[in-house]
């Protein structure tokens, strides 16, 4: 079930390099967060902070904190490995695993941790993550066949249901609609809308309308120049980041008057 | 403003002229290019026969004479760009067929020679106490098969776990120490590698000692480096995004390589490792320095000298006995084997590569 999560003070580095300052921002459980912002501003950065992603690209570093549910997600001792699984992660280009089939994608987080199952516990659980990503009906006669021959937004369907089999408490997606056409953009938006009855959702987009549409609140990201760091200018109701925003930067990006 | 489709004036209703630059050129007729070349063979072989004939200076002489008549004729008729890309083709062409000569040479003269000893004694009798004719190779094709297999044995691991540690961990200094290191020893001469086999196991055992292990050895030295470029591009080449998909999912840095960045490359992996063991398995020198040749079967690499089929081959036909028409046939024999064998090794490697490779449907 979803859980908040808590950025205090997040300077996010690489090597020395300040990525992005100062964030604070509070996202609460079972809710869609959108964060919005030109290219370059942090935002992917920040998102990939959330479950220590980013730490994968050598010199990568975090100050401040960041907590899920009040526990700080980068004090000692805590495994990013065990982040991870807590926090699960859709990409911006489908990536399925090419040697595996659709039904051993669903399982890869299982598989790969080398966690048992049974095989009527497996097959349930395959069931009920495709039908969790809507992409039940389109492959369970063919669970058997390379999840590559898909389709791009099946794909990306798969790749949703990959995420939520591991069973996380949040859900990362990183623009997880730029690759795809806009049928297949609808069927992952109405996807997100279902998912956060029991996920905490945060979703990376450079669509606004799509921000408009699927998230609950809006978070706006900001660089004042290159080689700055990027900084969360303003966070709230997305009603209210769309109609009446606080900040002029805001309402410049939104309304499409920027720079 | 619309793109127009059709070709008229819609006013008018008349035809408007092509401009000049899409207007196309005239056009050589098919037969054109075999005809210039029968034409190019005639006129040189008829000049060869009043100066006197030779077979090189023929066909060079045609291909000349055939590349600039092609080229003199489309100019005239189809216009710059079409002529120079007859030239290019001709010339690339050219080029393919003279690599092809030394390769279809080799081919043909040792299936020819080598195929009169081509027989199940073979393939079942050693030399053993064989003075003139009879006898076989199988001591050797099985010294070959022992030596080559310790060989990769030894090598593949090392050389895989290497290419991973380059790709998936190494960083700074260390990794850039070894990259160039395993540069070096690409280019290291097999004989170099024979030599350094024998003084190692000279110094445990001492001087003049021969073993099968020694020259595997040898062989693995010059193979290492070859198993980690090969695993090393084809690490490179799997996604980060597949690593990362892994990472997502909370699996460990190891457990990700082991499950998901090798099998993704496994067919590259095992077609690299197949064409490693067909370089060495052909290697002369090193075994002949490390390993020696008996004339009798020795299947145990850890008890003096073996036999393996190209040191084999280089005996007899070095040192043949008398009458020496028998040992030069086995000779031509043993090296029909190993190219039969090297054959084998790269059609193994298609097949695995096929078998492994990633499937889309």
């Amino acid at each position: 079930m979803g859980k908040a999560i808590d950025a205090k003070d997040l300077n996010i580095y690489y090597g020395s390099f300040l990525a992005v300052q100062g964030v604070n921002m509070s996202i609460r459980p079972q809710t869609v967060t959108a964060l919005i912002g030109p290219s370059g501003c942090g935002k992917s950065t920040y998102l990939r902070s959330i479950n220590r992603m980013h730490e994968v690209i050598p010199g990568a570093r975090v100050e401040g904190r960041l907590e899920l549910d009040g526990k700080d997600l980068y004090g000692p001792g805590v495994d990013p490995v065990g982040v991870r699984r807590q926090i699960g992660m859709v990409f911006q280009r489908p990536n399925p695993f090419p040697t595996m089939s659709i039904f051993d994608n669903v399982i890869a987080g299982q598989r790969l941790n080398n966690k048992k199952l049974n095989k009527s516990a497996t097959e349930e659980l395959v069931e009920q993550s495709l039908r969790g990503a809507n992409l039940w009906n389109e492959v369970k006669d063919r669970l058997d066949k390379p999840g590559s021959g898909l389709s791009g937004g099946q794909q990306q369907r798969l790749c949703i249901a990959r995420a939520i089999a591991v069973q996380p408490d949040v859900l990362l997606m990183d623009e997880p609609c730029s690759a795809l056409d806009p049928i297949s953009t609808l069927a992952i938006e109405d996807l997100i809308n279902e998912l956060k009855l029991e996920y905490t959702i945060v979703i990376v987009t450079h669509n606004m309308q799509q921000a408009a549409r699927v998230s609950d609140f809006t978070g706006f990201f900001n660089i004042e120049g290159t080689g700055k760091p990027g900084k969360l200018v303003e966070m709230d109701q997305t009603k209210t980041i769309f109609s009446n925003p606080t900040e002029k930067a805001t309402e410049d990006y939104v309304s499409g008057r920027f720079g | 403003m619309s793109i127009e489709t059709d070709r008229r004036d819609p006013d008018r209703d008349v035809e408007i002229p092509l401009p000049p630059a899409l207007r196309k050129q005239g056009q050589l007729k098919p037969w054109v290019t075999p005809g210039m070349l029968g034409a190019a063979a005639v006129v040189v072989g008829g000049l060869l026969v009043l100066a006197g004939f030779s077979t090189g200076l023929f066909i060079v002489g045609t291909f000349i004479v055939f590349a600039v008549g092609l080229y003199v004729l489309s100019r005239a008729v189809e216009g710059r760009r079409k002529a120079t890309d007859r030239l290019v083709t001709v010339t690339v062409t050219a080029a393919f067929l003279l690599a092809l000569i030394p390769l279809v040479s080799v081919i043909i003269t040792v299936i020819g020679n080598g195929v009169a000893r081509f027989d199940a004694t073979f393939f079942t009798s050693s030399l053993r106490g064989v003075v003139g004719e009879g006898g076989g190779a199988y001591h050797a094709i099985i010294g070959t098969l022992i030596i080559t297999g310790l060989a990769a044995l030894m090598s593949i691991p090392v050389g895989l776990l290497t290419a991973v540690y380059l790709v998936e961990y190494g960083k700074g200094r260390l990794a850039r120490a070894i990259t160039f290191f395993v540069d070096v020893m690409t280019g290291i001469p097999s004989i170099v590698a024979g030599l350094f086999a024998f003084a190692l196991f000279a110094l445990f055992f001492g001087p003049g000692i021969r073993l099968g292990f020694a020259g595997a050895v040898a062989l693995s030295v010059l193979m290492i480096p070859v198993v980690v470029r090969a695993t090393e591009e084809m690490l490179k080449i799997v996604p980060n995004e597949l690593r990362e998909a892994a990472y997502a999912l909370g699996v460990p840095k190891w457990r990700t390589i082991i499950k998901v960045v090798i099998p993704t490359s496994i067919a590259g992996i095992a077609s690299g490792v197949t064409l490693a063991i067909a370089r060495v398995i052909g290697e002369t020198a090193p075994l002949l320095i490390a390993v020696g040749i008996t004339t009798g079967v020795n299947i145990n690499p850890f008890d003096g000298r073996m036999a393996t089929l190209p040191v084999f081959s280089y005996n007899s036909y070095a040192f043949p006995g008398v009458p020496r028409e028998p040992f030069l046939d086995r000779a031509w024999t043993a090296a029909l084997v190993l190219i039969i064998i090297v054959m084998l090794l790269n059609l193994l490697a298609r097949l695995i590569a096929r078998t492994f490779a990633p499937k889309t449907r």
